[in-house]
Formats: structure tokens, C-alpha cells, sequence
């Protein structure tokens, strides 16, 4: 409690399945999820493995919270070796699934080898078994979900799936579950693909336990009631979803617009949450149909959306006329602002296709606009794209991107390459705006510099997920620092990047971090699960899972060299907005975050700390 | 006065806390699977429904039961497993036209919602008030009694 | 009794019910709400408290005793109802006209309105050896102490007839732990509940959990064969048997109605408000020959759910009110060793669309009017859940609109596609 105690090791390349019992001291070391199963992938692969190869394993992975009735504790990553990144990844993911397979008696899921022909992996309870996927191998998330549930006579099933991108190698190809949430990033997609492993289909009626369940349920209320009383977990997130952020950001002059040649897009607000809220102008019906919550969640930011039935992506496609998942912040960067398209509709249309196809919107996003850039430059031309206009601000190209990269096919597969090896493909590395191989998110570090530095610190390359100090820097939370200094910086990111790393490993949501901090999140764990767990502790654990992550970059080959941001962003100035004239400070907030983080110059962690966090 | 569960799809999120309420409070454990009420998701409607026995008055489930395991609770109106008696024939999941009676295997038994007594677990945890319970004669009763006269036949065959 | 009471009484109605099963049982209660001054006798053929077939199987397992098969818990509960009961009589001839009834012990009574709920028997095949010492059917009280007597651990058991009874107690017996050996003259198990996909499923789950079952096998014959019984297969093998368990069927107990003048076919023709073609004179349950829900032809519905649902409806007009039935559903819900299975109205179809799905150990079957966008019949195997809105789409004969399209490609989806069209 609140851990079942066992999870499933499915050797894929022997089609063996067997049932092996968590283990208890690293549990209390790691917790669960993100921190554990980085534990296990890391006692259990050489971190130098080709990420795509048999070698390479897969873990599902649920937190002890999964499962409860916790707000927002229905989490489970994925965590494996990236293969867009060659760090160690790992992806969370809400919707139903993960809740699904904690019910169903397991912690975790550990692929390992590579099946002869596709598979899938369907669980019900103690019945767990390999099934023959050929009839899926090739299809789409929605048809894979609704093929699954039909054949398996159960609408309750929770699928998590691959599309063709992830079966072709798209490097940044995603895990969707219950058709529209995503373990999004990194590529762990393909690593399914790479192991002929389509879906995993789990049924759960087991039940999830507690230690003390009436300190749990009265600790559980009164922390609902924190989100409740909170404007961003109860107004803004609901309302709006993340996609709020769209005009704050750009406003404070740090969204990243046209492959971050700018910091400020003058299309912002025609994609932003109240642009989804505004009645069209064709048919009288806003983007946005409702809000949504994944399991367990209080807070609701989900956006379902409808496009436009008149609008070009759609007008000769009825079967896309039905509601899905909508623009969340990121997504609506990535595939706008990042690619300068200012067209709501075609970027709803986009995201339906990253779902349908299982691709990450952001890493997809952001590496059409490299593509865009290169092609603006003259690197590519029509030749390569089979003809597709590809300039900025252009939604066509745009969306039909989206369908081939889905697919896996034509000028798809060099967008499936990401942008780092895209741009290096066409002569211009320097394009690329990535960390470690991994593309940036919504954030310029110019305007808020202490992404800069979470980015190129980040273990699993560029990305929001790790430490978000935007909470703290522009929404003030849970203290408001300058965006525009480096002072303090690094010690805001350390204490972000742990706390995540805690957060990340309970089964709960980091949305819940806008109101919570680890003091709320303890005394539900302690209620929830043996040992003893307070905030300080999971600050502990935090920082030892982050620490963990890093030897195991380190021991991929990762040096302090690769803790950096592209030039564009070192060395070019914002031309606009509050942070008009900086570029990142990164430089001077590395060696400050070395120290804090009791590594060497090198980026090494000391002995000192390996022996403090219980690492050696 | 009697009271009874309000549904109101529009403002439910899908979120599942009333299913996990409902699980604990008659199961012990977090389980979904086990709930008394369920939400379906229609997912291309952008809909939530939380679904669960409304106590129609025609009780078809307690009409068939052949050894009178199920009984009315007077202070609540709820018609009531009574676990002792039930010996598991599954009649009444198959007599119930709304789907709401459930066999659990490991039980043997069947399960359906019995209003928990007058203070429902789900309408207590739902966080968006998508579930109530309300004073039956409030206009939401109506609501209620639409629904469940919407397969009821008899009283189709009257109206 | 004082002048005034007596009166009373003498203009109190006098109902007479026949048959003490769920059917008799339920109309008394209605007939006790409707006209609480009447006054009510329920005449049972059998010397227990009104008690349920359905649960003699989970008395034969032990899960029960006597008691917990009865249907109604509290001892006193007719006592406290002023409901007359006689156990242990049979009617023997009914004078509609002249509106009285014979007993058995020779009483006669009279009655104001009558409910003939005389349940059914089970049928005697046309074999030798059925009287023998050993051989029962699995019906009475009566009969499952003898048989619980007889099914010992290990003891070699024949069961004849898998069908829908037999099924049931197919379950009990093979939780005895007997060494269970079921014979069938259909190609399948339960073929007028199942089809043929589901039949065999149940045959082989039966199987593999150690019963054997011969299907498209007759049974000619049960001889004495020291220290027990020898059963004889069409084709010359005999099955030694410590006990044969006959089940082959049911028939509607009309014998006592002959020369009555009240109409009869398969079972006791009723019109719409569940009245006999004699005023005053009303059917239901198992005896009962009722319109079908979705057809609208008179059918004999042997099971609980109609049987209640007739008592009550019957109840209701014989107190003066007027409640048309609406037809009854046929279906039948069975646990075969932790398999259960449904069916439902006119599983087989009438020539519109159909749908059948099955993987492993379940499987879903559809079928939709021929004419309109309904469900008229249903059939699940290993399914459980909400499996009740099956009759409730059937019923309530709701229009299905594209939902019809969806569960052709997506049956498991009924559930979904019953509260879609509810229209909350």
C-alpha cells in the first residue's frame, strides 16, 4: 500500500510474461513512477544502448497515488532510453490509463526485446498476455483504441497505442492513451515501434488500497480544497486550459515565433483561449465544445474542440468532424507561433492528426518550423517537400505535414528525423533549436531566463516538464522572481527541477504545483503508502532521482558540453517586447547550478553528494 | 421529504471521483470497475453521462427476484441488495432495463446503488456538482423521472 | 362479528389464487394493495411455504437452506397480509359459471375472481426406466433432497437435457463434485436459449472445467443394473449412474382446466389485461400464454421476471383497475460453472441486421428489426455488465438513429449506445 507491490516483466523477443514482486527499498528511495522506473532502467540496461534496439527496455509505470481518489492521481509515465534525445526519457501521460492499470494489480510494465511479429499486451487483472497485432500494425490510434475495445467485447478497455509513426521510427513519435492524452515526448513511441509492440490494453477490477484510509480521505479533501481555492487550479485552468498562457506570454515577450527568430507572435491572440472561446464567424459554434478531466482530476483543464465543418482541413473529410482533444498551450505554440500560422482551425486540425498518428506536437512543431526556416533559406526546397509551399504562416503546409509525418511518409520522414538532425541533414546545425536533441517548448529563455537554464540542464533534453520555473518567474508561484535576471536562477531551477522529480514519481499531476507544493503533497503519500514521507524527504527523493537521471546521461555519453542552449540564443538578442536586447544568461547561471547541485565543474556529480543521496 | 439523485451531464468533467466515492464506500478499495455509478464517455459529443439507478418505482429488479433480496428502504426510497439473501441468479441484471443491477463475480452477489443510505458517496465527492441530491419534488425530480420513464413502457403505454 | 362487519364481509371480494409460485405469490400482494378488504386465498399443491425454484440449485450447493428459498423471508409475512394460505391442495376441476372450484380432499370453493398460476411440470420423456430408484427431475423441494441424497462426491451422475433448467442445475451438481456426465439430443447446449456459436462455447467451457457433454445424443432407455443404473445411449453404450437427473423441458400444469370451457393452446389463452376468454377468471405465469413484447404472438414465457410481472398486471385488473400488459420479454440469464450468459427476445432475428462477435470466452450477439432502427433480440456470452439495458433497448423499443450503424461495427458498445438515446 499504496503500491500493489508487483509488477509485469514481458520479454518480448521469448514472448514470456511473468509476474515479480517491486522492490520494497527502492520503492522508499524512488517512490514510484518516474523515479522508480528510472531505478530499474537503469540497474537494468548499459545506458550506452542503441535506444531502438532490442536492448533498449520500455517501462509503464504508475506512482502509488494512481489509482486513488487523490485530485488528479490517475499518472503513469513511460520511461526508457529516448531515442530523439539518447537520454534517459521519460513521458507522463493522464486520461485513464494509468488508473486502469494500477486497478488491474500492477505497478509497472517492463518490456524488454523485441517481439518477431507486432504484438500487442492486453491485462486484465492476473491475466496478462501477448496477443498477435498484426491485424492493428499499420493503423491509427483512433482505430487501434476502437479495433482493441470491439475485439476485446469491452468499451472499458484502456488502450495505449502507437500509430504509424512510432512503428516507422518517427524519432519523436508519442504513446497516446485513451485517444487523445500522450506520454508526448522524447520518442518513446518509436522504442514501442522498434520492439514490434503496437498497444497495451489494460482492464482493472482489483482495486487500489491504502495505509490509513481515513487520514487519507480527510487529507485527500483537505488538499481538493487547496485546488479549489486556488484562481489558477479552479478558475484559470478550467476556463481556459493552459492554452491562458498564450497572450501572458506573449505579452511578456517570451513566446518563441517563427523557429525563435522572435520572441513575440502578432498572431498570439488569434490562437489563444479566448480565440477558442469566441463564436466563429462561419457557423456561430466556438473551437472549444467543454473542458475535461483526466482521472481523478479536480481541476479539468482538458480542452475538447470541433473544427469549423466548413473549414479546407476538414470541408471533404466528415469523419473529422467529431469532438477530440483540442490546442493545450504547448501544442498551439508549437504548431502556431513556432511555424508563424495563425489559423485556429487548421492548428485544432493539426492536433487531431497528432493524436490520430501518435506524434508530439511540440517536437513536431517546432521542427517544421526549422524545416521552414531551411526552406525560406533555400536548404530545402519543393523538391524535397514533393511540392508543399513550406514558408512561414503557412497552415497548408502545415497540416499536410501533419498527415504525412503521422504516416511516415514523403517529406514526413525528414520531419520524423526532429530538428536536430533535420536541420544538420540540410547544412545548418546552428538552426536547430534544440537541447540534446530534444526541441524547445513554449518558452524563450531570452524572456524568461530561468528556463534557460532548466532547458539545458533539463535530463531529458529541451523541456517545460522538468523545472518550471515560468510559475515562479511570470505567475509568481509560489514566489515571483524577475524573468529578466540570471540572480537566483539556478537555485530556483535546482528547487523546481526536485520537486517535479517528486511530483513526478507520486501519480499525481504537476498541474496540481500551482496550488500545492510538496507540503501538500506529503501527507497524502504518508496516509496513502508505507514508511514515512514528508516534504522533506520527497525533496530528497526528488533530488536523488535527478541526480540518478544524470549519471545515467552521463554514462550514455552526455558531458557539461551538452548542457547548452543553441546559438540563436546565446548570442541573438530579443528584438521586442520587455526582454527586448538579452539574449540567455546561461552562462552564468551554469556554474552557479553545478555547485548548487554538488557536481564538479564538469557537471559531474562528487562523491559527496553520490554518498549523501544514497547513489553509492 | 424523499430525495434523490440529480444528474446534470453538462457540468460533469469525466473525472471519476464519484466513481471512486462510490467504490470506497461500498467496497472498501479505490475501484472504479466496482462503482454503483459510472460515467460514460461520449467522447465525439464532447459528453459525460453519470449513469446510475434512478429507483424507478416499477423496481423491475425487485419484482424479479425469486427469494425477496431486494427490498424498498422506506426512509430513502432505495431499493436494496440485501446481501445475505441474494444467492446470486442474476435475474435482476437481466429485469433491470437500465443496466444498473451488476453481478460481481467475486462476490457471487449482485450490486446496484442504494443511495448509501440518504447520503450519497458520489453527489458528496462530485467537484463540479454534475451529481445532487435533491428534494425529490424539486424540478430536477422530473428530469429524473423523464429519464426513467423513457424506457418504461408501462408507462408510455398510459401516457 | 358485530352486524356491520359481517356485512362487510359479505360483500368483500373473494379472490382465489391457484398456485403459490412467484406468479400466485406476487398477485396476492398486488390484489392485498388494491383491495384491502378482499378477501384472498392462495391454494399451493405443495406442503412447503411458497418457495422459488430458481433457488434449488443453490440450495443442491449448500449456499442456502430450506428456508432461503423462500419467497418471501418473514414467517408470518401472508398471516400479516390476511392472505389465506392452502398448502397441500390441489384443484381438481374449475365450474367458471357457476364460479367454483374442487379440491383434492373433495372441499369445494367458491370464488369472486379467479388466477389460475399453476406454474408447469417438468415433461417425461417417452423412455423406460424413468420410475426407477435413482431417477429424478430437479424440480420440487422434494426432488432436490433426494438428489442432494444421491450426489455425493465422485458419485457417476447422468444429467439428461442441457437445456435451460438442466444448465442450472448442470452448475449445482458439478459444484457437488460429482463425476457429471450431461446428455443432449440438440447439437448444442441450450439450443432454444442459445445459438449455435454460444451453445458449443458453453459445451466446451463445460468440457474444460471436467463435464462431459454429449450432445446430439438420445437417450433410449435407464435400466436397473446393480449397484445401480445403467443409462442406454441411442447406438448401444450405456453410462453406468448412481443418479440420472431428468430435465428435458417443462409443460404448463392445464390438465385440471379440461372441460372447463376456459381456453387453452399451449398454455392459458389470456387478452390483453391477462383475462381468460371466462370473465372474471385470469392467468399467469409459467401457464400463462401471453403476447410476446416484441411480436405480439401468444408465447408460454416460463420464467421469473414474466411470471412476476404477469401477477402483478393480473392483480391490478382483477381488483377492478384497468392495466393492459405490454407483452412479455423472453430471457434467461445463466452462470454455467462462472460462464454466464444471456439471452434476450428474438435473439434469432427476423431477417434485418445482425451482428455476432466472439473472441476467446466472449461473445455478443445483435440483431435489429428488419423494418426499423431497434433492437429486437440479444445474446451475450461472458459479458455482465449492464447487460439489463438489452432489454431495455427491446422494450422500450427505442429508435436507434446512428447508434444502429455504431454497434453493427461496435455491439460492446450497447450500453453507450442505451444511455446516448436516453437523452439526458
Amino acid at each position: 500500500m499504496s503500491w500493489t507491490g508487483k509488477f509485469l516483466r514481458v520479454n518480448l523477443t521469448e514472448g514470456t510474461v511473468k509476474s515479480e514482486a517491486l522492490n520494497r527499498e527502492w520503492a522508499r528511495l524512488y517512490l514510484g513512477q518516474r523515479g522508480l522506473a528510472s531505478k530499474y532502467l537503469a540497474e537494468e540496461i548499459d545506458p550506452r544502448v542503441d535506444p531502438l534496439s532490442p536492448d533498449n527496455k520500455i517501462i509503464f509505470t504508475t506512482g502509488p497515488l494512481t489509482g486513488t481518489n487523490a485530485s488528479t492521481a490517475g499518472r503513469y509515465s513511460v520511461v526508457t532510453k529516448g531515442p530523439l534525445t539518447g537520454c534517459i526519457a521519460c513521458s507522463n501521460s493522464g486520461g485513464m490509463f494509468g488508473a486502469e492499470l494500477k486497478n488491474a494489480g500492477w505497478d509497472m510494465i517492463i518490456f524488454e526485446g523485441r517481439a518477431a511479429k507486432p504484438v500487442y499486451f492486453h491485462v486484465e487483472n492476473d491475466r496478462a498476455e501477448l496477443r498477435d497485432a498484426q491485424p492493428f500494425w499499420g493503423k491509427t490510434v483512433w482505430e487501434t483504441d476502437a479495433g482493441l475495445k470491439a475485439h476485446h467485447q469491452d468499451p472499458m478497455l484502456r488502450v495505449a497505442t502507437i500509430g504509424a509513426s512510432g512503428e516507422n521510427g518517427v524519432l519523436f513519435a508519442c504513446i497516446v492513451n485513451d485517444l487523445h492524452r500522450a506520454a508526448g515526448r522524447s520518442g518513446v513511441g518509436a522504442v514501442m515501434g522498434s520492439k514490434n509492440l503496437k498497444a497495451v490494453a489494460v482492464r482493472g477490477s482489483k482495486g487500489v488500497r491504502v495505509k490509513d484510509p481515513v487520514r487519507f480521505l480527510k487529507s485527500v479533501a483537505e488538499q481538493k480544497q487547496v485546488l479549489a481555492d486556488n484562481a489558477v487550479t479552479s478558475q484559470g485552468l478550467p476556463t481556459y486550459g493552459t492554452q491562458v498562457l498564450m497572450n501572458v506570454i506573449n505579452e511578456v515577450g517570451a513566446l518563441p515565433t517563427r523557429n525563435f527568430q522572435d520572441v513575440q507572435f502578432d498572431g498570439a491572440r488569434r490562437i489563444s483561449a479566448e480565440a477558442m472561446r469566441e463564436p466563429r464567424r462561419s457557423d456561430g459554434k466556438a473551437n472549444l465544445v467543454t473542458n475535461a478531466a483526466c482521472f481523478g482530476c479536480t481541476i479539468a483543464c482538458g480542452r475538447i474542440s470541433q473544427i469549423d465543418p466548413g473549414h479546407y482541413t476538414i470541408v471533404n473529410r466528415p469523419e473529422y468532424r467529431h469532438a477530440s482533444g483540442g490546442l493545450e498551450y504547448e501544442a498551439a505554440w508549437a504548431l502556431g507561433a513556432a511555424t508563424g500560422v495563425d489559423d485556429l482551425e487548421a492548428l485544432t486540425f493539426a492536433n487531431f492528426l497528432c493524436n490520430e498518428h501518435a506524434i508530439d506536437p511540440i517536437s513536431f512543431g517546432a521542427t517544421v518550423a526549422a524545416a521552414m526556416e531551411l526552406y525560406e533559406l533555400g536548404a530545402i526546397t519543393s523538391k524535397e517537400t514533393g511540392g508543399i509551399i513550406l514558408t512561414f504562416g503557412s497552415a497548408e503546409a502545415l497540416t499536410a505535414l501533419a498527415e504525412l509525418t503521422g504516416k511516415a511518409q514523403g517529406f514526413g520522414r525528414d520531419i520524423g528525423l526532429g530538428s536536430k538532425r533535420l536541420c544538420a541533414k540540410y547544412g545548418h546545425p546552428d538552426l536547430s533549436m534544440t537541447v540534446k536533441g530534444q526541441e524547445f517548448p513554449a518558452y524563450d529563455p531570452r524572456g524568461i531566463q530561468g528556463m534557460g537554464l532548466s532547458y539545458a540542464t533539463s535530463n531529458r533534453g529541451a523541456c517545460h516538464l522538468r523545472g518550471y520555473t515560468v510559475a515562479s518567474e511570470i505567475m509568481g508561484t509560489p514566489v515571483k522572481t524577475d524573468p529578466l535576471v540570471t540572480d537566483g536562477k539556478a537555485a530556483l531551477v535546482k528547487a523546481f527541477q526536485d520537486a517535479t522529480a517528486a511530483f513526478d514519481s507520486a501519480g499525481i499531476c504537476i498541474f496540481t504545483s500551482f496550488a500545492w507544493t510538496l507540503e501538500n503533497v506529503a501527507p497524502q503519500l504518508d496516509a496513502a503508502c508505507e514508511g514515512e514521507w514528508t516534504a522533506d524527504y520527497l525533496l530528497e527523493v526528488g533530488e536523488r532521482i535527478w541526480n540518478l537521471e544524470r549519471q545515467f546521461n552521463l554514462a550514455a555519453g552526455m558531458t557539461a558540453k551538452d548542457d547548452t542552449l543553441p546559438k540563436r540564443l546565446l548570442k541573438e538578442a530579443a528584438k521586442t517586447g520587455p526582454a527586448k536586447g538579452l539574449a540567455s544568461g546561461l552562462a552564468t547561471m551554469l556554474p552557479e547550478y553545478y555547485a548548487q547541485r554538488g557536481w564538479s565543474a564538469a557537471g559531474v556529480p562528487t562523491a559527496e553528494t553520490l554518498k549523501r543521496l544514497a547513489l553509492a | 421529504m424523499q430525495k434523490a439523485l440529480l444528474i446534470t451531464p453538462q457540468l460533469c468533467t469525466g473525472c471519476r471521483q464519484c466513481e471512486m466515492a462510490c467504490s470506497y464506500e461500498k467496497e472498501g478499495v479505490f475501484n472504479p470497475a466496482r462503482s454503483r455509478i459510472r460515467v460514460f464517455d461520449f467522447h465525439a459529443e464532447a459528453r459525460f453521462v453519470p449513469y446510475t439507478c434512478t429507483q424507478c418505482d416499477q423496481a423491475w429488479c425487485k419484482s424479479a427476484c425469486p427469494v425477496d433480496a431486494i427490498q424498498i428502504d422506506f426512509a430513502t426510497g432505495a431499493k436494496v441488495v440485501y446481501e445475505n439473501r441474494c444467492v446470486g441468479c442474476k435475474v435482476c441484471t437481466i429485469a433491470c432495463p437500465f443496466g444498473t443491477v451488476n453481478y460481481n463475480a467475486d462476490t457471487g452477489k449482485v450490486v446496484k446503488c442504494d443511495l448509501c443510505g440518504g447520503d450519497p458517496a458520489c453527489a458528496k465527492a462530485c467537484p463540479t456538482r454534475a451529481i445532487t441530491y435533491v428534494d425529490a419534488e424539486q424540478t430536477g425530480y422530473d428530469k429524473m423521472r423523464v429519464w426513467a420513464m423513457k424506457t418504461d413502457t408501462a408507462h408510455q403505454a398510459q401516457a | 362479528m358485530d352486524a356491520g362487519a359481517r356485512r362487510l364481509r359479505d360483500f368483500a371480494m373473494h379472490y382465489v389464487i391457484i398456485g403459490a409460485g412467484p406468479a400466485g405469490v406476487t398477485a396476492a400482494e398486488a390484489i392485498r394493495q388494491g383491495d384491502p378488504g378482499g378477501a384472498i386465498s392462495l391454494i399451493g399443491d405443495e406442503p412447503e411455504a411458497p418457495y422459488s425454484r430458481m433457488a434449488i440449485p443453490y440450495l443442491l450447493t449448500g449456499q442456502i437452506d430450506e428456508a432461503g428459498t423462500h419467497l418471501r423471508p418473514a414467517v408470518d409475512h401472508y398471516a400479516r397480509l390476511g392472505i389465506d394460505t392452502l398448502s397441500g391442495c390441489r384443484v381438481t376441476n374449475i365450474d367458471p359459471l357457476g364460479h367454483q372450484l374442487s379440491l383434492d380432499d373433495g372441499r369445494r370453493r367458491g370464488f369472486d375472481r379467479l388466477l389460475i398460476a399453476t406454474g408447469s411440470h417438468p415433461s417425461r420423456p417417452p423412455i423406460d426406466g424413468l420410475d426407477l430408484p435413482g431417477v429424478h427431475h430437479c424440480w420440487t423441494l422434494d426432488d432436490a433432497r433426494r438428489i442432494a441424497a444421491l450426489a455425493k462426491p465422485g458419485a457417476k451422475v447422468v444429467l439428461m437435457g442441457a437445456g435451460f433448467v438442466g444448465t442450472i442445475v448442470l452448475e449445482a451438481l458439478a459444484r457437488r463434485r460429482v463425476a457429471l456426465t450431461v446428455v443432449e439430443m440438440g447439437d448444442r447446449m441450450v439450443p432454444r436459449m442459445m445459438d449455435d456459436i454460444a451453445g458449443t462455447m458453453l459445451k466446451r467451457w463445460c468440457e474444460s472445467r471436467g463435464v462431459a457433454v454429449r450432445t446430439s445424443t438420445r437417450i433410449v432407455g435407464i435400466d436397473a443394473q446393480a449397484p445401480s443404473l445403467g443409462v442406454r445411449l441411442e447406438g448401444g453404450e450405456t453410462l453406468p449412474a448412481d443418479l440420472v437427473v431428468v430435465s428435458t423441458g417443462v409443460r404448463p400444469n392445464l390438465d385440471f382446466l379440461a372441460g372447463s370451457g376456459i381456453a387453452t393452446a399451449e398454455g392459458v389463452l389470456v387478452d390483453d389485461h391477462l383475462q381468460t376468454n371466462m370473465p372474471g377468471i385470469y392467468a399467469a405465469g409459467d401457464v400463462c400464454q401471453s403476447a410476446d413484447m416484441v411480436s405480439g404472438a401468444a408465447e408460454v414465457h416460463a420464467i421469473q421476471p414474466t411470471a412476476a410481472e404477469h401477477g402483478r398486471v393480473a392483480a391490478a385488473n382483477m381488483v377492478g383497475n384497468d392495466l393492459p400488459f405490454i407483452g412479455s420479454l423472453n430471457m434467461n440469464v445463466l452462470d454455467t460453472l462462472g460462464l454466464v450468459s444471456t439471452s434476450f427476445g428474438h435473439w434469432q432475428g427476423n431477417g434485418g441486421s445482425s451482428v455476432r462477435h466472439q473472441d476467446g470466452w466472449r461473445y455478443l450477439r445483435l440483431e435489429f428489426d428488419h423494418a426499423e432502427d431497434r433492437l429486437i433480440g440479444a445474446q451475450t456470452v461472458g459479458l455482465t455488465e449492464h447487460v439489463g439495458v438489452l432489454r431495455g433497448l427491446i422494450q422500450s423499443k427505442r429508435r436507434l438513429g446512428p447508434w444502429k450503424d455504431i454497434l453493427m461495427s461496435h455491439p460492446e458498445q450497447f450500453m453507450q449506445g442505451y444511455v446516448a438515446t436516453v437523452g439526458v
